[in-house]
């Protein structure tokens, strides 16, 4: 099992054989279709993340200790986002995710994405994310 | 870029060059800036006029004996006479300078909760942006008021039949766009001010995304108050204008407490300044209110009767283009529209389509446009909106096309 900072790197490398936005893009629409999808049963306003002009649902849960998150959005560009996001963060313990960094996105060129004030809300999802660490953390303690 | 001339015989290529950020590259490509609805951009003679007044006379006004604070308060009077004549408002005095257009909402509907009581109504488009629906709903919690809504038709029209089943007695003001923000809708402003009138309510037009396309002239409308703001019209953000009718503006309380609108102040009483300093509390945006009255110079200059044509020269054009696109609809398909394109292709999110394009040089607006109940009513999360200046040219239409086709096909 890959740490979540090898998984970062493994994605930086796929990201770094591409020489132009477009190709980055259509790696990242790829990814996104390889989303670990949540359940519609989740698809609940509850799971909705604020901050983002489509519509992002990710839904969390514990197996042993591990977390394991699963996504779906509405608009195919923040599928892709959030689907990187889960390959680097999902079945992962919850003391690594709240430690993680971040830095992976500005290498994988998706930096103009980190603004806070940027439609996609991507800061809100990595907010997400930890908070759902934060909690479970709490739990296996 | 290669301008071609228009069929207008408007010479866009001249206006372009009054224009520093045109020539700006976004993304590695020349800009191509479509999202004029949400804010217009700055010719040079405004900027000057900006430059000007914090190199030479930059003061407080109304209150200082000096001699730099009487030429700021003198230019920003000007700038008064000149919205006045621009709107053709009867007096200087009911042109009251605002922060902008949701600001001039504001300052009305606080007005009117002094003036409404329970069980009243009043009426909104569905058409409206939020800052033309909040205030109002703030204002019926308030006072016992009740909204009541115009529904739209499928084409973005309003359904005037129903507006005029909604009015009655009861009905104590009207608040509607003159243009709708999100499709580009041009309402029957006259008819809907004269049927309302025929109740005795008062009306207020939203004339925000109308100002830069339609000159107004509130006399003629026989409308009751106005709004606009400056950075819709190529001047600077944070400043706008109410028209009043002085019969109302005398009517309304005060919006806020301060400096500048008070005639005399003791601790038992304070009396209030005439118009329009009795709506105008605290410093004003002096530059902004005297760089706005630079850009209704610059856009008389022009002639908006120009402007109009050549913006529907290319708002035929493009929707001609777009339309060639297999599955794209547009909304807001109203005869009467301003220079807006509202649309979305099959079951692609506008999110997608808008991200993708901004990498190639085009901005344009994608999401709910601050109008939730429109979007609503198409049962959609939002569109895609290009809304075009008469700066624009068709050679960048061309150019968004390309790049919603390509966007299309790395979507697909």
């Amino acid at each position: 099992m890959s740490n979540i900072k090898e998984i970062q790197n493994e994605i930086v490398d796929e990201f770094e054989m591409f020489d132009d936005w477009m190709q980055r893009y259509e790696h990242m629409i790829e990814l996104g279709k390889s989303l670990p999808l949540i359940e519609d049963k989740y698809k609940i306003e509850d799971n909705l993340i604020k901050g983002c002009q489509s519509k992002v649902w990710v839904h969390a849960e514990l197996q042993g200790d591990r977390l394991i998150f699963t996504a779906d959005s509405d608009a195919i560009i923040t599928k892709g986002i959030i689907a990187i996001l889960i390959r680097a963060y999902s079945n992962q313990h919850p003391k690594d995710i709240i430690d993680a960094d971040t830095a992976f996105i500005d290498e994988i060129g998706l930096k103009e994405h980190l603004s806070p004030t940027r439609a996609n809300g991507l800061v809100s999802m990595i907010k997400q994310l930890k908070m759902y660490a934060v909690a479970y953390q709490t739990q296996l303690n | 870029m290669k301008v071609a001339s228009t069929e207008t015989g408007f010479d866009v290529e001249t206006v372009r060059k009054d224009f520093p950020i045109l020539s700006r590259k976004v993304n590695g490509y020349p800009l191509v800036y479509f999202d004029n609805a949400a804010t217009s951009q700055t010719p040079q003679q405004v900027i000057d006029t900006i430059v000007d007044y914090y190199s030479r006379y930059n003061a407080n006004i109304h209150r200082g004996v000096h001699s730099l604070s009487q030429e700021a308060t003198d230019a920003y009077e000007q700038a008064r006479l000149k919205i006045r004549k621009h709107f053709n408002a009867a007096k200087s005095h009911e042109i009251i300078f605002t922060a902008g257009t949701t600001h001039a909402i504001n300052l009305v509907a606080s007005g009117f909760s002094a003036l409404i009581k329970e069980g009243e109504e009043v009426i909104v488009s569905a058409l409206e942006h939020h800052s033309n629906i909040v205030p109002w709903q703030m204002l019926c919690e308030k006072t016992g008021a009740v909204l009541k809504v115009i529904p739209m038709n499928d084409n973005g029209t309003l359904n005037m039949n129903e507006f005029q089943n909604l009015l009655s007695e009861k009905t104590k003001l009207v608040f509607v766009n003159h243009v709708s923000n999100a499709l580009g809708t041009v309402n029957p402003v006259k008819e809907i001010i004269e049927k309302a009138h025929g109740v005795g309510a008062a009306v207020l037009l939203d004339g925000a995304q109308a100002a830069p396309h339609i000159k107004a002239d509130v006399q003629e409308l026989d409308v009751d108050f106005y709004t606009v703001s400056a950075h819709k019209m190529c001047g600077p953000t944070g400043v706008g204008v109410l028209y009043g009718k002085e019969e109302w503006l005398k009517k309304l309380p005060p919006y806020q407490g301060g400096g500048e609108m008070i005639s005399t102040v003791t601790f038992e009483k304070t009396t209030y300044a005439d118009l329009p300093h009795k709506f105008e509390a605290g410093t004003p945006n002096i530059c902004g209110g005297i760089a706005f009255g630079a850009a209704l110079d610059y856009m008389n200059g022009i002639g908006f009767e120009k402007i109009a044509a050549y913006e529907h020269e290319l708002l035929d054009y493009a929707t001609v283009k777009l339309l060639e696109i297999e599955g794209l609809r547009i909304y807001g398909t109203s005869e009467e529209k301003t220079a807006v394109i509202s649309f979305n292709i099959g079951d692609l999110h506008p999110y997608d389509i808008g991200t993708i394009i901004d990498k190639l040089g085009v901005a344009v607006r994608t999401g709910h446009h601050c109008a939730q109940p429109v979007m609503d009513y198409y049962k959609i999360p939002g569109t895609v909106r290009a809304s075009f200046a008469f700066y624009n040219t068709k050679e960048e239409i061309d150019i968004f096309i390309e790049a919603v086709k390509r966007a299309k096909n790395m979507l697909s």
